[in-house]
């Protein structure tokens, strides 16, 4: 592992280099970080984009009044599916591709420290997205929201699979996010390269490593929650069936216990991407490191003491209101810091007008506009009249479109060079930037106005004659060209991928240890463990030598200790996803079933186990 | 590309801050006829309570937004490099401007905080000022309403008292609902096994457009209603003409001579009840537990209706199972009636649950195939013809000239 490999510089005295692989068997039992790094971003993109069409479709049938291009049972299928899917299947694992492929190499290791559970985690993400994703061939979508509230979820009121298929898709994913936070933390806390001390990682491994410790800690609950949900649906228990003393209240407390947290696993990777881009492309370093890292925790620390003001309109009583309206109120001076800190990294830079910047910027843009629309959340006896209408819509959408995807997409221009060793092209990056920028202020704006003109969220029509008209017409228009954008990066993609791989190993004058190692990096990262002295250690190389590094050759890597590949880690995630499935087909399989796919689980993980790990 | 000049990007810019306010205050400015539904036009002291705090927070929310967003636009203007420039200078921080900028908003929040803290403990409190108490029961996809202090109930269409306190005692019969009227108060979710609390005191006479605004079910988006604000006088008209309909006797014809105005009259809400045609059995039958004090009512001999109108619309409403669900009089009904109450439907203004307007056309075509106006309702088509159900129209109408 990397801190007994340091030392271990290629010789050539070992038998054999490592040769590329290649051919699908290579990517079915791959535990390269890289790699799962890059399926994680193919399988997330195609996720986006699925969950983007369900949008479309939701607003083309919000453009008229009245109108049926849905019927209703579809149109609550598609917002429940499009948040679904958006948040699970495509948020979440966007800002895993850049967990994967970046973590190891910004703290100068060779790997994660467990990688073929790296591979299982994303085998069973894939797995729980094609789970959620059967339901709609199926017809049996998912319709009952994102947040499944209790006691409409129960069988009296949600009699089919739909709830079965999120529920069980949730608890599939939720192993896979598990799994996946286990491991970056303990890759963070254990794999750093000798000298990158805690306050000397980049900005986006703290925010990532915090981001894992708000899944650990929130990711139990929502699982504890769900598997209640299931106990209620198929055995008969009565945790949310009020009329057996349950109490469907508890369900949303539960549910926002994880759901708020959930907020900031969203962003905070986010906040990490935008505190390397903006550095970089400012040509000086962050502005307020430590401040940003203790602003990322206390964030992350009050993001679990807020949880209730999703729930002003319950009626929890002045005082619970008040602690969860001031403590709301108190996350906007740590985001506040942030904000003001990426100004400060660019006040007295040297921009260079780069498309990741154009999007840096364009997030910090966006997100203060959500930023602010949050604190007029926090105005609990005024969010009264905001929540569940338009107006939240606009204020998510400005967090998590405005801030994550913009984010999230500058990252994708910035880190595309290292990840494919090919350049994405700047003109169609420009357009994109400028297209998605107005056709998401044209989507979502006008949304804050209808919401408080009192149009209420997940409703699938709405009569003529209460004012909502224009704005309807003007946010479907927008969604429309938001979709369009997304082809144009498409495109991006397709054109670059035509390119030979020649991009630069360090295009951007980069900072970090990323940018000192071939594009695309080989499988070993490092041919010798790097030794950090400072926050920014490229730069520090670069200012001692007096100019731009040479070229890094790429090596035979003869002698470098490499993790085996392995095909158990998928076949563990087809047990698991077997187990799920079997409860969803309790009825027809009985107990069989269940002890069927648990035996196979259990199998491949004893195989897995007793694999050689090379 | 030309896109990309400063002067575009500028307006850009200046163009989102200026639809924030502009869009806001122009809004509020409209007329409330165009945005019935709108938490921008109170009518309401609740709903101006928050509507007061709002303008603080959108007036703080501006001031930040113009500083901070043109302090980036400044740093992207006046710091734009070209790639031969020299490094620029390797600041990493200013302890004394990080202080400042996280005091800053922690002022402005304490300046929002303490009328948020103040309106938080307002909006708990517990009316005292002598309200009218309506207890609100929400339904997959209907309202139901209950006077305790007048003995009627109704659906839909909740008619108050402009300039009395209304003290709301809410729940549901099935799964979580949410009441909210954004012109008179904010909303306040409804549970199935907790009595949940909302007050509000209209201060106009006018006509309220409110809606269901948490999920529950297929038909979510047409659970609306009407809050309808009554002068005193017309609020005691409305009560007593509601009252009224207890003189019909079970098979909604009026009786020969009606008890004297104001005086609740106890009908034979169990009949109602008992005679479970085409539908589920309501739970529990008997009087409302809230029911005012009820005269004693003859309920020996109905006379038999004579109007033809009445006498064909009630035989409809007796054979084809609307009395499974449905009751025609407003007062002493039981708990747990399945379908919305029907008392003086042909005066409402809108029908199925504020979603249509209550035209003949409207309202027989709704009798008739409520399945294709709104998918999902207990209601099932009944199969009546085009006549039956304009018959029925024709009785709904008679009736609530009574």
């Amino acid at each position: 592992m990397a801190t007994t490999a340091v030392g271990h510089a290629p010789t050539g005295y070992a038998p054999h280099g490592h040769a590329p692989k290649t051919g699908l068997w290579s990517w079915i039992t791959t535990v390269d970080h890289k790699r799962i790094g890059i399926l994680y971003g193919a399988t997330a993109f195609l996720f986006f984009l699925i969950g983007g069409l369900e949008a479309l479709l939701v607003r083309i049938q919000l453009m008229r009044p009245d109108n049926t291009f849905l019927s209703p049972e579809t149109y609550n299928q598609m917002f429940t599916m499009h948040g679904t899917t958006m948040i699970f299947l495509a948020v979440m694992p966007l800002s895993a591709t850049f967990f994967n492929f970046f973590i190891p190499i910004l703290i100068g290791a060779r790997d994660v420290a467990f990688p073929r559970l790296n591979a299982f985690s994303y085998w069973v993400f894939l797995l729980g997205g094609l789970f959620l994703m059967a339901s709609i061939p199926l017809g049996l979508m998912p319709d009952q929201g994102w947040f499944g509230y209790a006691n409409l979820t129960s069988n009296q009121y949600s009699p089919g699979l739909n709830v079965e298929f999120w529920n069980l898709g949730l608890q599939i994913l939720g192993i896979s996010s598990l799994a996946a936070a286990v491991n970056f933390f303990t890759t963070v806390i254990n794999m750093r390269a000798p000298g990158m001390k805690m306050l000397r990682m980049p900005i986006f491994v703290w925010m990532s490593f915090i981001t894992q410790v708000l899944l650990l800690l929130s990711f139990p609950v929502i699982t504890v929650a769900l598997i209640m949900l299931m106990f209620d649906r198929l055995f008969g228990t009565h945790f949310f069936v009020p009329a057996s003393g349950g109490d469907p209240l508890m369900w949303q407390h539960l549910f926002w216990i994880f759901g708020h947290p959930e907020v900031y696993i969203l962003i905070l990777p986010s906040f990490g991407i935008i505190s390397e881009i903006l550095p970089v492309f400012s040509r000086k370093p962050l502005f307020g490191y430590a401040a940003m890292v203790f602003s990322g925790i206390f964030i992350a620390f009050l993001g679990f003491g807020v949880w209730s003001h999703h729930m002003f309109a319950t009626g929890m009583g002045p005082i619970a209101d008040t602690f969860f309206a001031l403590g709301t109120m108190l996350i906007a001076i740590p985001t506040g810091v942030k904000i003001f800190n990426w100004i400060g990294t660019m006040a007295g830079g040297s921009l260079q007008f780069k498309t990741p910047l154009y999007f840096a910027i364009g997030f910090v843009a966006m997100f203060i506009i959500g930023g602010l629309s949050g604190v007029m959340h926090a105005v609990a006896p005024h969010d009264l009249q905001q929540t569940d209408t338009y107006f939240v819509v606009a204020h998510f959408h400005y967090v998590l479109f405005g801030g994550s995807i913009f984010a999230l997409t500058a990252g994708a221009y910035y880190w595309w060079p290292k990840m494919f060793g090919r350049m994405l092209d700047e003109g169609l990056g420009k357009v994109h930037f400028w297209l998605m920028l107005v056709s998401f202020n044209l989507t979502f704006f006008p949304m804050h106005l209808v919401g408080l003109l009192g149009m209420p969220r997940r409703t699938y029509t709405y009569p003529a004659g209460l004012g909502f008209e224009i704005y309807n017409q003007m946010e479907t228009i927008g969604a429309l060209l938001l979709g369009l954008s997304q082809l144009i990066f498409l495109y991006n993609m397709i054109k670059t991928w035509r390119k030979p791989a020649d991009a630069p190993a360090d295009p951007w004058n980069g900072a970090t240890l990323e940018w000192a190692i071939p594009s695309p990096p080989q499988e070993w990262n490092f041919n010798e463990i790097p030794v950090v002295h400072s926050r920014d250690p490229l730069w520090e190389a670069k200012r001692e030598r007096g100019g731009p590094l040479p070229e890094p050759a790429k090596v035979s890597g003869a002698g470098i200790h490499l993790p085996n590949p392995s095909f158990w880690p998928l076949m563990a995630a087809i047990g698991v996803t077997a187990i799920f499935t079997a409860l969803l087909l309790i009825e027809k399989f009985h107990a069989v079933g269940i002890i069927v796919a648990v035996a196979f689980f259990l199998f491949s993980v004893f195989k897995w186990a007793f694999e050689p790990a090379g | 590309m030309p896109f990309e000049t400063p002067t575009l990007r500028r307006l850009a810019r200046v163009g989102g801050l200026a639809c924030l306010l502009a869009l806001v205050v122009a809004l509020a400015g409209c007329s409330p006829d165009q945005y019935p539904q709108s938490a921008l036009h109170p009518r309401g002291d609740f709903a101006r309570m928050v509507d007061g705090l709002f303008h603080q927070v959108l007036f703080w929310a501006t001031v930040v937004f113009v500083l901070v967003e043109g302090a980036l636009i400044y740093v992207i203007f006046r710091y734009r490099g070209k790639p031969d420039d020299p490094e620029p200078e390797q600041t990493h921080g200013n302890t004394t401007l990080e202080i400042v900028w996280t005091m800053v908003p922690a002022i402005i929040l304490a300046m929002i905080a303490v009328p948020t803290v103040k309106a938080i403990f307002v909006e708990n409190s517990v009316p005292t000022n002598n309200p009218l108490t309506v207890q609100v029961i929400g339904h997959q996809w209907w309202w139901e309403f209950r006077y305790p202090e007048y003995g009627i109930t109704t659906a839909n269409e909740l008619h108050i008292p402009v300039g009395r306190t209304v003290s709301l005692r809410m729940g549901t019969s099935d799964v979580v609902h949410s009441f909210w009227t954004p012109q008179l108060a904010g909303k306040r979710d409804v549970f199935p096994n907790r009595e949940t609390r909302l007050w509000f005191t209209a201060e106009a006479p006018g006509y309220y457009r409110g809606q269901c605004a948490e999920f529950c079910g297929i038909q979510h988006a047409k659970m609306a209603f009407h809050i309808v604000a009554d002068s005193p006088e017309q609020f005691d008209a409305y009560v007593k003409s509601m009252q009224a309909t207890g003189t019909l006797t079970a098979t909604g014809a009026p009786r020969p001579a009606p008890a004297p105005a104001g005086t609740p009259v106890k009908l034979q809400g169990g009949a109602v009840v008992k005679t479970g045609l085409g539908g589920p059995t309501p739970t529990p039958a008997g009087p409302a537990p809230q029911a005012a004090p009820a005269a004693p009512a003859d309920t020996t001999k109905p006379a038999a209706p004579t109007d033809p109108v009445l006498v064909a619309g009630n035989k409809l409403f007796l054979s084809k199972g609307c009395v499974g669900c449905h009751a025609l009089t407003a007062v002493n009904v039981p708990a747990g009636m399945v379908g919305p109450n029907l008392a003086h439907i042909g005066t409402r203004r809108h029908i199925a649950a504020g979603m249509i307007e209550n035209t003949d056309a409207n309202l027989a075509h709704w009798i008739r195939v409520p399945q294709e106006v709104k998918k999902g309702v207990l209601m099932p088509n009944l199969g009546l013809t085009e006549q039956e159900a304009q018959q029925l129209v024709a009785y709904f109408r008679a009736l609530a000239k009574q």
